[in-house]
């Protein structure tokens, strides 16, 4: 494992082109991009003001630079690096700026969700799609590019609107049978969409593409439902992950619950593997601080820690959520299945803490990591079953079925990991601190 | 008691009415009433001066009253008053009668004085037991009232705690109301929630159109895209225009994608049936394989399923030629067939699963020991053969050994070796006989010398033993005195009885000096018995019979410790004889217990 040097970086706004040879990183009003492998400065943009949110366009040519405060959006063009284009939502303000997948289209959404703006870069043209719908994911594209699915509200109804992605046709417009629709998801292979009510009714609707509802899923009533959704990459799963802290695993053929994944207290499964982190501190002489001091001064402070496998039962560490107020700190708020379908990775709200992984292919949990601190982010690579996790610490974990470990990174002291990603070749990891980050080699030859 | 008055009454008879004194001796109840206030008025009207001769009871002048009148006293005591008859005036009193009499009265006396005490300590037993209820009484009217008080207590709590059942009740019962009501509450804020929000979200609708038009109307002049020039689409191609064809083809586009995905799954499907139709043949063939030499071998186990199992197997031939058609067959019928088929032989191989399993268990109930026996049987005849084997194996080995030994020489000097061997044998044998014969008269010589060595010697001892008795006896003839000799004797035979005879000893009121004595030479009989040796037939006992005298004289001993602790038993007694100093009171002692 190396590490590179650390680099500058504001509102983690990091992202490394969809080809993997850039890496786009937005520096205050700045946006720097740099060649992956040498991370030398290719191009430097300066865009109007602070940028809020910022995109590689699909064919990794354009980067998309929103500035919401202003209601601008700045593109800049990799291969003409003096072409540029501006797009200005006036007075009626922006709240989320996204390409199409075909990376011609920016897709604005005003403020108040009045409308979303559809600007072409082909012909400068501009469309509006009305009443979409705020919501947890009221909008999103079909893994194939072609199709968006798009969560509208009108006269105190859910519908959705299916758009063909080329010329933005509108294919299908139909009403669902949600109190308070939140979210749509497409699966994997673009057949079926799984739409979710919100929290406060169990309900997980699929419907074909053509708008045919295949089947309607609920659990249980009178107690606040679904919280997240999760297709497996081959989409022949979902798993509905719940304020009951439990994950359904709903079967791709008939629709219903293959099995019920719980996030018990105490885990007394002998056949699951405890991973807990221990941290030591290094333990220093009095004559190595007299003599180095200065260089191991900040160090002293740096805990090391390692991964103790715990013999069951094991008690898990939980946090009481507070049940007088809104969106309680409870339940399994984020799903990742691992791009082999193999393996699941699941985080209960109030098992901060901890991250389980299940098996898929034995329906069963496989393994607990425990943290020292709670988990901020974990992300599976996209080339094997190895998931990367972080928890605001100057350290970034690792989980494979062979094993866990976690690793120091080894730059400047303040460097604390709040997010990472991996590159698309699995090669590299992405961490994000607070306002820096710092790339991480992965030794393909050892790791197995 | 009416003992008892009368000297009472005579220290001042002056302040005594006649009155009182009549009903005094009302109270005596005696018979002579008359008699006794006439002698009292007598005593009475005695002069003062004479009080020494006056509180006597009886004087010179009153004797004949006194007599009679004691006399009539002790007829109504229910005593002889007979034998005081005054036979003669004055000197008429029979004083061996009077004395008995006295005595009876005394003794009279002290029993009345003894069933007076006894009848104190009664009383005072009584009244002790009397306090002893009173207390219980007391304390168990005391428990009443404390257990009256805690019941009553009870009673209270009781009643408090059915007056909070009640209002407790009460409470459920306006919870449950208060719940409906804020349940019919909740049912209406939700609806009054449902219709604001929806009536709000229509407000906000309608300002978004607003919000739109308004938009639209005022054209935003900010509202634009600049751009250097515009970009080619990310296909190549340009776009198109919106027509019906379009829109077709994008049904189109859709439906073939949807297609694509049924097809796919449907693939899928059929590959996994097929597979799955595959692992069912294999199973049946298994089946089948399994089921079919079973039942040539089954036949002779199982007789009522024969004929069900003959026509299953046709069945199963028919089946399995058309399974394999199914295969490619794929519609219902042949599914069917195919699940019907394994279906059947499931069953009957579930079925001979059972029976074997039963007869399974059966056998291994019964045929354990036979088999094990059998195996025993075996295993013993192995072991035997095995061992005649080994038996065998070493006759020939020392065969071999013998004919390896034998082997040097040959077979005539052999013979010839063997005849010098038996006369060499027959020379050494007989010079061995005449060595023993040798010996043998050595012996007998020397036997005899200690026979006749043994006979003298026996006669040397009588005459020892014979010398030394006298000597002994003279020596004790000389020592001792003749009384001296006598009295151990008494002493043991008392001490020996000593045991039996001590309470009768005691009973006939022996003197005390006496049994002091007896006791005192008890005690110091360990110190006479060696006194006690010279006896002529002790001596001669104890010089015969040496084993029997040690016995006797450990038996004395032990006697003698016996006597000791009986002494020491019969001094103890004494001394607490000395301290009552009565025999009387002693007899009482002793009587009282029986």
């Amino acid at each position: 494992m190396n590490f590179s040097e650390v680099f500058k970086q504001s509102n983690q706004l990091c992202k490394v082109s969809p080809n993997g040879k850039y890496l786009a990183t937005c520096v205050q009003y700045r946006l720097v991009v740099r060649d992956v492998n040498t991370l030398q400065i290719l191009h430097l943009y300066s865009c109007l003001d602070q940028v809020g949110y910022m995109e590689w366009s699909s064919d990794s040519l354009f980067i998309l630079c929103a500035m919401y405060k202003r209601g601008l959006v700045q593109v800049w063009s990799l291969e003409q690096p003096d072409w540029h284009c501006k797009i200005d939502e006036g007075s009626i303000g922006l709240v989320s700026s996204r390409w199409s997948p075909d990376g011609r289209h920016i897709l604005n959404t005003t403020e108040f969700h009045l409308r979303i703006t559809v600007w072409s870069l082909c012909n400068k043209s501009v469309s509006y799609i009305k009443y979409p719908k705020a919501c947890q994911k009221g909008m999103d594209f079909s893994s194939d590019g072609r199709y968006m699915a798009l969560a509208e509200r009108r006269d105190c109804k859910d519908f959705i609107s299916v758009f063909v992605c080329d010329d933005w046709h509108l294919l299908r417009h139909f009403e669902t049978e949600t109190q308070d629709l939140a979210g749509v998801e497409w699966s994997p292979n673009c057949c079926v969409l799984a739409v979710w009510d919100s929290c406060l009714e169990y309900k997980v609707l699929l419907y074909s593409l053509d708008g045919r509802l295949l089947s309607t899923y609920s659990a249980y009533e009178w107690s606040l439902g679904v919280k997240s959704i999760a297709w497996s990459p081959s989409s022949q799963f979902l798993a509905v992950g719940s304020y009951d802290e439990k994950v359904r695993i709903l079967n791709h053929i008939t629709w219903k619950n293959l099995i019920e994944f719980e996030h018990p207290s105490v885990i007394t499964s002998t056949k699951a593997v405890v991973y807990k982190e221990v941290e030591r501190r290094p333990v220093v002489g009095t004559e190595d601080l007299s003599v180095h001091h200065m260089t191991m001064g900040s160090s002293l402070f740096n805990t090391q820690s390692k991964y103790e496998i715990v013999p069951p039962p094991v008690q898990v560490p939980i946090v009481k959520p507070d049940p007088d107020r809104a969106n309680p700190k409870i339940g399994i708020s984020s799903m990742a299945f691992s791009p082999d379908n193999r393996y699941l990775a699941t985080r209960n709200d109030n098992m901060p803490q901890s991250v389980w992984i299940w098996d898929m292919q034995r329906l069963s949990l496989l393994a607990v990591l425990e943290q020292t601190a709670p988990v901020r982010c974990f992300m599976w690579d996209p080339c094997r079953p190895r998931l990367a996790l972080c928890s605001a610490n100057a350290k970034v974990y690792l989980w494979s079925p062979a094993g866990c470990v976690s690793v120091k990174v080894p730059v400047e002291e303040s460097f604390q990991v709040v997010s990472l990603f991996w590159h698309c070749s699995g090669g590299i990891l992405i961490l994000l601190g607070k306002d820096q980050l710092c790339l991480c080699y992965m030794d393909t030859e050892q790791d197995k | 008691m009416g003992d008892w008055w009368t000297p009472a009454i005579m220290p001042d008879p002056s302040s005594l009415d006649s009155k009182e004194l009549s009903s005094i001796s009302g109270i005596t109840m005696s018979p002579s009433r008359q008699n006794s206030i006439r002698s009292l008025h007598s005593t009475i009207t005695l002069p003062k001066h004479s009080y020494t001769v006056l509180s006597a009871f009886c004087t010179e002048e009153n004797i004949s009253q006194c007599v009679s009148y004691i006399s009539q006293e002790l007829c109504s005591l229910g005593l002889s008053g007979v034998c005081l008859e005054p036979s003669g005036v004055g000197e008429g009193l029979n004083p061996v009668a009077v004395i008995n009499l006295l005595y009876e009265l005394l003794q009279l006396h002290r029993r009345a004085q003894r069933t007076l005490s006894d009848l104190e300590t009664q009383q005072l037993k009584s009244s002790s037991d009397l306090e002893h209820m009173h207390h219980c009484n007391s304390r168990l009217k005391d428990q009443l009232e404390h257990s009256r008080r805690e019941n009553s207590g009870l009673h209270e709590g009781e009643r408090q705690l059915q007056l909070k059942i009640k209002t407790l009740q009460n409470c459920l019962k306006s919870e449950k109301e208060e719940v409906q009501k804020l349940q019919s509450i909740i049912a209406s804020r939700a609806t009054q929630y449902s219709h604001d929000a929806k009536r709000k979200e229509r407000e906000c609708a309608k300002l978004k159109e607003r919000l739109n038009q308004l938009l639209v109307d005022k054209r935003d002049k900010k509202l634009a895209i600049e751009m250097s020039n515009c970009v080619g689409r990310s296909d190549g191609k340009r776009g198109l225009w919106k027509t019906g064809k379009v829109e077709a083809r994008h049904e189109g586009d859709m439906y073939k994608a949807l297609l694509n995905d049924y097809e796919a799954r449907q693939r899928a499907l059929v590959q996994e049936n097929s597979e799955l139709k595959k692992v069912l043949q294999h199973m049946k063939k298994d089946m089948i394989s399994i089921l079919s030499p079973k039942k040539a071998s089954g036949t002779n186990i199982q007789l009522p399923e024969d004929s069900l199992e003959q026509a299953g197997s046709d069945v199963e031939e028919d089946t399995c030629d058309s399974s394999r058609e199914a295969l490619e067959q794929s519609c219902e019928l042949a599914r069917e067939q195919l699940t019907n088929s394994i279906r059947l032989q499931w069953r009957r191989l579930k079925s001979h699963m059972e029976k074997l399993d039963s007869q399974a268990s059966l056998a291994a109930s019964q045929e354990e020991d036979v088999v094990s026996r059998r195996e025993h049987e075996e295993e013993i005849q192995r072991m035997r053969l095995e061992l005649q084997q080994c038996k065998d194996f070493i006759r020939t080995q020392q065969q071999l050994l013998q004919q390896q030994l034998s082997a040097p020489c040959d077979e005539e000097t052999a013979a010839l070796l063997e005849d010098c061997y038996n006369l060499e044998e027959s020379e050494r044998l007989k010079e061995e006989w005449r060595l023993f014969n040798e010996q043998r008269k050595n012996f007998e010589r020397e036997r005899k010398n200690f026979t006749e060595a043994a006979i003298r010697l026996g006669h040397e001892r009588r005459a020892f033993e014979e010398d030394r008795a006298l000597w002994l006896k003279n020596q004790f003839l000389n020592m001792t005195p003749f009384a001296d000799r006598k009295r151990p004797a008494v002493s043991e035979s008392h001490t020996a009885l000593s045991v039996s005879t001590e309470p009768e000893a005691k009973l006939l009121s022996t003197p005390a000096p006496l049994t002091k004595s007896q006791s005192c030479s008890g005690f110091f009989t360990p110190k006479a018995a060696p006194a006690r040796m010279p006896s002529t037939a002790d001596l001669y006992r104890t010089l015969c019979l040496i084993p029997e005298s040690s016995s006797s004289r450990t038996h004395g001993k032990r006697g003698n410790s016996g006597n000791q602790s009986n002494n020491t038993l019969t001094k103890s007694r004494l001394q607490t004889g000395l301290t009552d100093c009565s025999i009387y009171s002693l007899v009482g002692n002793e009587n009282s217990p029986i």
